[in-house]
């Protein structure tokens, strides 16, 4: 943790770069216009309302659906994220919103899902061994890595799936509602681990709801609304700042309730 | 893996966690074993106890059901459907359906007849064309199902048909045609028979292969600081395990002994076995029949997993289809037909693999068609038609498609579905 780390994001070359990437699903454009940079050893939180086209953003870097136009840059180049085998060879791993875990499988099958040890023979002992590692650096508590997901916690899957996107090394590490499900140190366990994350040079996108723990470790705050950038904030971006640019306008429901609270206790 | 000095000292990494109770005793194993069954986590026990009320029940009515001569018998017909259901196995892995098969092993037989009896080719140019036939019907559903979005249960269901027409075209007006007897074909379905050495050799392999394995991996565990449940528990398992083997095929050579069929068919149950329990193809299958979309997200290439499955099951059927031909000495209009269809997908599911996908193993094939052949030997004995046999074979794959899903509902009251 002591290790001096380069803060000096804009004098680095974005690690990820969009450039007008558009999305449609038929009549519905889902994403307008999207730009966004990651550099390395940099935590994005992007937030918006529901259908703002966070997921949908996710998702494409994922490769779990491509763009309908635009470009995506990886370390400079131009690249194409046709399917989600490719994402992860470039080094884009993903933990979903739904976890994507398979319940019939155990611990150790689903964090290895795609990259098992010596494909003609399971190494299943290295592989436990290296998911108990894992597990325990991001001081998760499992039972047992032999028992089916089903039997897990929500907590406990999200700690799995979180497992397995670090499996990979990857460069960039997507984040989509990691804290919805968990408890308070569970909570505190995912942010401690996006910060270590970070140090090692990694970029990070993260997706939440909660502004609480947006602001706690996010290096820039993107908004999405209604599928367009609709500003960039620094973490002492104030709440009516945050929530104006999520929600649209000065007046909104949020600013309403408030001046309803505020006027009540005038009077 | 490199484990620091310090770190040895230390409990092993799957015991850091001190709230969970683990197994570390034989007699803590059998409890957690007890436990689980208690769960709804069966696995295979209740097509053992289904096999041993079977064949408490068809002993009690007629003796010469366990007589080594009738058991070798049920042997010689467990093959063919056997190795049909195999296949079955791996399309119902994936949640997915094949109702051609039936249709599928007689078209085989059919090409069986026509290029080697009566074109002259060689008998096994002939195996590799009907199995390639195969390959190819199963390449076809596959594109179906991964272009079109063709459900399995309506393409295979037209392969069937289909595939029912093709084989009445190529039998034509005679409607069949004769195996020579005699041939080394039609033995190997009828007479062949190993010797009983080959069979006492055969029988210790298994326990030979497990101890290897448990040593090895014990070994290996504890090196990589993995808690190992020891090698007691090892040893006990393998000697039953020799014991019921060897018991078994002592009490089959007290008649003429194991037929090569047999054992071929137990052959490619132990190689799918491999295949789907040790090697990254087996775990993606499981993967994509439990959730494709988490499967597909994590770069396993989902339509290649669904070929695989369709190629297989049809090719498997095709081959049993050139077993039945050997086995009935004949191609006919009839192979293939009636019963044949849903015995193999009634003994994939009665052996515990399930419906819906993710679950299953490939001996549930092997399990599943010992009950169905033994229903079907057993009536047969009683003298009982063929509707009486129709109609328990129903009331058994009901019962086992119950226990099934009454296993799910408990799983999911344990947490564990």
């Amino acid at each position: 943790m002591k290790e001096s780390h380069k803060r000096e994001p804009q004098a680095l070359k974005p690690l990820l770069e969009l450039k007008g990437v558009y999305k449609n699903f038929g009549a519905v454009s889902a994403l307008t216009d999207i730009n966004l940079e990651v550099f390395p050893g940099e935590v994005v939180a992007l937030v918006g309302d529901n259908g703002a086209g966070k997921s949908t953003l996710i998702k494409i870097l994922a490769g779990a659906h491509s763009p309908s136009k635009g470009e995506i840059f990886f370390d400079g180049f131009p690249v194409e994220i046709d399917s989600p085998s490719a994402a992860l060879s470039l080094g884009i791993a993903t933990v979903f919103q739904d976890l994507a875990l398979c319940e019939n499988l155990d611990v150790v099958a689903n964090i290895f899902m795609g990259h098992e040890l010596n494909p003609w023979h399971l190494d299943e002992t290295t592989m436990e061994a290296r998911a108990w590692t894992l597990l325990n650096e991001l001081a998760a508590r499992i039972p047992s890595v032999r028992e089916p997901v089903a039997s897990l916690s929500g907590g406990q899957r999200q700690t799995v799936a979180i497992a397995r996107s670090l499996l990979t090394n990857p460069k960039i590490i997507m984040l989509d509602e990691p804290t919805a499900a968990l408890g308070v140190a569970q909570t505190a366990e995912v942010l401690n681990l996006v910060d270590r994350v970070k140090q090692k040079g990694l970029g990070v996108i993260i997706i939440s709801h909660n502004m609480e723990d947006v602001r706690a470790i996010a290096d820039r705050i993107v908004v999405l609304r209604l599928g367009r950038n609709n500003g960039v904030f620094t973490p002492d971006a104030s709440n009516e700042e945050l929530v104006g640019a999520i929600t649209g306008a000065t007046d909104n429901a949020v600013t309403r309730r408030a001046q309803k609270v505020a006027d009540r206790e005038d009077s | 893996m490199e484990i620091s000095k310090s770190n040895e000292s230390t409990a092993p990494l799957d015991r850091a966690d001190a709230r969970v109770a683990h197994a570390n005793s034989i007699a803590d194993q059998l409890k957690a074993f007890l436990d689980r069954v208690k769960a709804g986590d069966l696995g295979s026990l209740p097509v053992i106890v289904g096999l041993v009320i079977i064949w408490g029940v068809f002993t009690y009515m007629n003796p010469v059901f366990v007589s080594p001569n009738n058991l070798v018998n049920l042997l010689f017909d467990c093959a063919t459907v056997g190795l049909i259901a195999l296949g079955v196995v791996f399309v119902l892995l994936l949640g997915e359906i094949d109702l051609s098969i039936g249709s599928m092993s007689g078209v085989s037989s059919a090409l069986l007849g026509l290029l080697w009896v009566n074109q002259g080719y060689p008998v096994f140019v002939a195996i590799i064309i009907a199995v390639l036939f195969g390959v190819l019907v199963g390449a076809l559903y596959s594109v179906l199902r991964n272009t079109l979005g063709m459900p399995s249960f309506v393409s295979t269901l037209a392969g069937l048909l289909a595939l029912l027409g093709f084989q009445l075209y190529l039998l034509g007006s005679t409607g069949s045609i004769n195996l020579p007897y005699g041939s080394q074909m039609v033995s190997f379905g009828q007479l062949a028979i190993m010797p009983a050495w080959v069979s006492y050799s055969f029988a210790l392999v298994p326990g030979l292969f497990i101890l290897w394995i448990g040593l090895k991996t014990h070994k290996k565990r504890i090196a990589t600081n993995l808690s190992s449940t020891g090698t007691r528990g090892l040893l006990i398992k393998v000697v039953l395990l020799t014991a019921a083997l060897e018991g078994c095929a002592y009490y089959l050579n007290l008649s003429r002994g194991v037929p090569w069929i047999f054992g071929l068919f137990v052959g490619f149950v132990v190689v799918a076995d491999y295949a789907l329990t040790k090697t990254k193809w087996g775990r993606s299958m499981f993967a994509v029949g439990g959730n494709a979309e988490a499967a597909r997200r994590a770069g396993i290439n989902v339509k290649a997993i669904y070929t695989s499955a369709f190629v297989l099951c049809s090719s498997l059927a095709a081959l049993g289809g050139i077993l039945a031909a050997s086995r009935l000495a004949s191609a006919s209009q009839q192979a293939g037909t009636g019963d044949v269809n849903l015995n193999a997908i009634a003994a994939a599911v009665i052996g515990g693999t399930s419906l819906f996908g993710g679950r299953g193993s490939a001996w549930s094939a092997l399990l599943g068609v010992i009950v169905i052949q033994s229903i079907s030997n057993g009536l047969t004995l009683l003298n009982l038609s063929s509707a009486h046999r129709y109609m328990i074979t129903g009331a058994v794959l009901a019962i086992a498609v119950i226990i099934d899903s009454m296993a799910r509902k408990s799983r999911v009251s344990h947490g564990k579905a």
